[in-house]
């Protein structure tokens, strides 16, 4: 039998789904007990109960100064720029897409203007944005929404533009104005598309959080990381990584949950 | 004066000719095939029927109107495919025909539910009952296109165009869908184009059988001259004996 038609019953493919965990935690083990072994101060890859400990002290532990937990802090920090600026250039995207995808008249205008934003670096755009709205949230939640709209707004136009001919005449034979139309059929049959765009820009979109959190601010978990990365605190640096990847996970899957629910036509027959 | 009334149409795509010194007068309730050969223009002439298109020359008027612009609820169109709105439910599907035309695309209240009294009326009229709460894409092929007659039907059109409505059916669905279009016709009168590769369809369910062809025809360039009405058929009375309205080859 060819490779190509070869399948995984359900006991294979949970054990070859969880193969590259168990290896990857594997090496972490062997790695830092040998380190250990050397050096019981290192630092660089502390041991699982390290870990573990590090894990419930920033999860419960107050902080002295201010009497509030940490973690949760930055959590709650975090996942508001991230919200605001994701929730931003989706809308931006639904509609500045839908009029661009529908209306010849403003895709002419706008197509031109959102590939050229869509091609300067974002990053590169942090320094001005931090001249123009000052240190403070704007300017983080500004370079979320410039470096995920673009390409929102690109997806959404271009699916609606694909929108079958046939289904936009046959609306107008049935008397609908170009509003009804947006709304009717192009804007629910954009609605699973616009997810997926969430679900795709989730990834730059807490690349540029991070990267916003770690020049300035003073919260937030890109903050705390770069904070502790001064005390080589790789127990905590740890910790905060395995639950922004958590938590983006959490996401994706919300949202993909959300689709399915909503929008039950979309789905691929079974 | 005819009810739709095609007068002298030239359409070209680039320096294209497609269709050329198209004319054609059809009596309101006439039920048209349009045959041809694959390339020839059939579907451009239903697109400037529904003045999806406007016409390079002459012009299309119906029910003595201006011509069109833009497409209306005076005409209904089904094609192939993607006829029917893959979001939508059977039963607001239907509703659609009555609620795109709403300001907001939308009814509300005692209007809805009487739209929605004789969307579920229509859907028993078409044997779709059953399904109204599932969405198209659980429907066969014949039930799409049912449901795409159907609900281009709920907007009560003044005329009613079909691409190739059968064309994706298998012979046996296609038989049913040749009663089912015949029993509407019986209920409501209406004036029918039809695009169909199909010959013996196109006389079984028509009035009149239209011919496109090429009447010249340049053996160096075959994209030089467009397609004309070549053959127009009195196709009553299943199509026997087949007379010709229309001498071959004449304007
Ligand atoms: N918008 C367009 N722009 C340029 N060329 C077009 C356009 N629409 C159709 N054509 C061309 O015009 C010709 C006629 O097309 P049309 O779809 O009317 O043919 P048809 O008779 O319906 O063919 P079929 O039987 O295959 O459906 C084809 O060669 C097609 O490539
Ligand atoms: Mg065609």
């Amino acid at each position: 039998m060819r490779w190509i038609n070869r399948r995984p019953g359900r006991p294979l493919a949970v054990a070859l789904a969880l193969a590259p965990f168990a290896l990857a935690a594997l090496a972490y083990v062997a790695g830092s007990e040998a380190r250990l072994a050397a050096n019981p101060a290192d630092k660089l890859l502390p041991a699982p109960s390290t870990l573990w400990d590090a894990a419930m002290a920033a999860l419960t532990e107050a902080d002295r100064r201010s009497g509030e937990i940490l973690f949760w802090n930055d959590t709650f920090a975090s996942l508001t720029r991230l919200a605001l600026g994701v929730g931003i250039a989706a809308a931006l995207a639904l509609t500045l897409g839908l009029a661009a995808g529908l209306l010849p008249l403003a895709g002419a205008g706008l197509s031109p203007f959102v590939a050229a934003v869509s091609m300067a670096p974002p990053l590169a755009l942090l320094p001005i944005l931090f001249i123009v709205f000052g240190l403070g949230e704007v300017s983080k939640v500004a370079l979320i929404v410039i470096g995920t709209a673009p390409f929102m707004i690109r997806d959404m136009a271009g699916r609606v533009a694909e929108t079958p001919v046939e289904q936009i005449v046959k609306a107008e034979t049935l008397g609908a104005s170009s509003l009804v139309i947006a709304l009717r059929v192009a804007l629910p049959q954009a609605m699973p598309r616009l997810i997926q765009a969430v679900r795709l820009s989730l990834g730059p979109a807490w690349l540029f959080l991070i990267a916003a959190e770690a020049i300035a601010a003073t919260e937030g978990l890109g903050y705390r990381i770069f904070l502790v990365r001064r005390y080589l605190a790789m127990d905590v640096i740890l910790v905060y990584v395995a639950w922004i990847t958590i938590l983006a996970a959490l996401l994706d899957l919300a949202l993909r949950r959300l689709s399915a629910r909503a929008f039950p036509w979309a789905e691929p027959a079974r | 004066m005819s009810f739709v009334s095609v007068r002298n149409v030239f359409q070209s795509y680039g320096d294209r000719p497609i269709l050329e010194r198209v004319s054609v007068e059809v009596e309101e309730g006439c039920f048209v095939s349009i045959v041809g050969a694959s390339g020839c223009g059939k579907s451009t002439f239903l697109r400037l029927l529904l003045a999806q298109e406007t016409p390079s020359r002459g012009e299309v008027s119906i029910a003595g109107q201006p011509p069109a612009r833009e497409p209306g609820r005076d005409r209904g169109v089904v094609f192939q495919k993607y006829s029917v709105f893959p979001h939508l439910t059977i039963r607001d599907n239907i509703l659609a025909a009555e609620e795109l035309s709403a300001r907001w695309g939308r009814l509300w209240g005692r209007a809805r539910r009487a739209a929605r009294e004789r969307a579920d009326a229509a859907l028993a009229r078409v044997g779709l009952a059953h399904v109204a709460d599932q969405y198209p894409a659980a429907l066969s092929g014949g039930m799409q296109q049912r449901l795409a007659i159907a609900q281009a039907l709920q907007a009560r059109p003044r005329i009613l165009l079909l691409d190739e409505p059968f064309g994706a059916l298998d012979p046996g669905t296609r038989l049913s869908m040749h009663d089912f279009l015949t029993e509407l016709r019986a209920e409501t009168p209406m004036t029918v184009f039809m695009v169909t590769h199909d010959l013996s369809e196109g006389f079984k369910l028509a009035d009149r059988v239209l011919v496109f062809d090429k009447t010249r025809w340049d053996p160096d360039a075959p994209e030089r001259w467009g397609a004309t009405i070549t053959y127009d058929f009195d196709a009553r009375h299943g199509g026997i004996p087949f007379q010709s309205a229309r001498a071959p080859h004449a304007a």
